[in-house]
């Protein structure tokens, strides 16, 4: 390998994209070569650089909204007058039936929705108030104890740095009018607040995902905990990060 | 003037109240929610590469917003996969239109609107002094990012700042994967010879 193949596919080795076969080529040119060992660390040094810098910007709140206004509606979220209507005639059958538990079954679902929407402006409200993290530390064993005496329960902290996600701390947190703790974690750029608040006596539930004003968030509950984690992050990364989480837990 | 001109974006503001206020079948809301889940998560990635392509706030603001009409008008041929390398590449043919018969990959004149939009994320670990130090350097990499030639400007904030990996960059930039790395090698020498030079000449070193 000469230096000209060798300054180009630098970058590769960098990148992680090159095959096995070339990346020892490679590294057996940078042996030999001063100048592309010189290349490499530059360049290593510049992607350090970039990578540590916040190089994005975040979209105006009336770019969403102008996007999400230009999309047809969901027919369930605008209801017609008539159906309005019709529902108003079928009210007092409905009250007929509050007790055989058709009407708890649409209360629970308000009740997520609105859970929902709390967790998603929490969520927000810590991004805008430059209040997300209240203990700063990579290190589970520092976060954890930090919960001790200000709440009721000892939320689960695992680092996940290996698998991808860095811990980046917690905080405490209103929600739902009750103190929570929140476990802070970061994919590249994307913040994932994970909420736990206590639920005793509830039973398990298998993770659920949901979306809200283009936010993802995932709900379960185990152990006597109920737990959200949000993200502007993609549903499958998400779901990931539940997987990890609860896998690193059992350990 | 400097010789580059602001070009006008055929936002279809018609078309977008047609959609809103049209008869909404089911079949089209249901669509329309599964096309936010999926495409609204990227809209600070989508403007971020606005942003740096266009170099203007509000030609960004109008052409993200154009760019996802149209995904949403073609969302039936998105043959699943991740979906940030086709909103990207939507956004880009959208940013070339807005330039037809211009220069070519010189996409709107510069501006220095940079207060307009706040950085996505802060690390707070740091002493205002060191924030103030970092936030510093970052705009003045945004700066430089945002001074180089356009093919290779695309090329670093597909791949340094929005990770994709280098056939996403191919198949957004409709370029084989050998030209994506060429242009990544110059694009990135380019930028460590601008970064040393500002970071020399800036600050005493």
């Amino acid at each position: 390998m000469n230096c000209d193949e060798a300054e180009v596919l630098l970058h590769a080795l960098i990148d992680g994209e090159l095959d096995a076969g070339h990346a020892r080529e490679v590294e057996a040119h940078i042996v030999i070569c001063a100048t592309c060992a010189a290349r490499l660390r530059d360049f290593q040094e510049l992607r350090k650089t970039t990578s540590a810098m916040d190089l994005r910007y975040a979209a105006p709140a009336s770019l969403r909204a102008k996007i999400e206004t230009g999309l047809p509606k969901a027919p369930a979220s605008a209801p017609t007058r008539r159906a309005a209507i019709k529902g108003f005639a079928f009210g007092a059958g409905l009250s007929a039936l509050a007790a055989s538990g058709l009407l708890v079954m649409v209360m629970r679902n308000d009740d997520r929705q609105r859970v929902l929407g709390e967790v998603v402006s929490a969520h927000l409200r810590s991004l805008q108030a430059q209040h997300l993290i209240d203990v700063q530390s990579s290190d589970q064993h520092t976060v954890k104890p930090w919960f001790n005496g200000r709440l009721d329960l000892a939320p689960p902290v695992v680092d996940l740095t290996a698998q991808g996600f860095t811990l980046l701390g917690g905080r405490l947190d209103t929600f739902d009018a009750k103190p929570v703790a929140v476990i802070v974690y970061r994919r590249r750029v994307h913040i994932i607040n994970l909420f736990c608040a206590p639920a005793p006596g509830s039973a398990d539930r298998a993770a659920v995902m949901e979306s809200l004003h283009g936010y993802n968030v995932q709900h379960w509950s185990e152990n006597g905990l109920t737990l959200w984690a949000v993200s502007d992050l993609n549903a499958e990364e998400l779901a990931e990060f539940g997987d990890k989480f609860e896998a690193a837990l059992r350990q | 003037m400097g010789g580059v001109e602001r070009y006008a974006f055929p936002v279809k503001k018609a078309g977008a109240a047609a959609m809103a206020g049209g008869a909404a079948d089911r079949s089209e809301g249901d669509r329309a929610e599964r096309f936010k889940q999926l495409a609204l998560p990227h809209l600070d990635d989508v403007y971020t590469l606005a942003r740096y392509l266009l170099r203007s706030a509000s030609d960004a603001d109008d052409a993200v917003q154009e760019c996802y009409l149209r995904a949403f008008r073609h969302f039936a041929t998105f043959r699943g996969g991740p979906i940030k390398p086709w909103l990207f590449a939507i956004l880009r043919n959208v940013c070339h239109a807005a330039a037809t018969g211009k220069v070519r990959l010189v996409y709107a004149a510069d501006q220095q609107d940079d207060a307009a939009a706040k950085p996505v994320w802060h690390e707070e670990s740091e002493t205002p002094e060191q924030a103030l130090a970092r936030r510093d350097n970052s705009d003045l990499m945004r700066r430089l990012i945002g001074e180089l030639p356009a093919e290779f400007r695309e090329v670093i904030v597909l791949r340094e700042i929005n990770d994709l990996s280098y056939r996403d960059i191919a198949s957004v930039i409709e370029a084989p994967i050998g030209t994506v790395m060429s242009r990544l090698a110059r694009a990135r020498a380019l930028l460590r010879e601008a970064w040393m030079a500002a970071e020399g000449g800036g600050q005493s070193k």
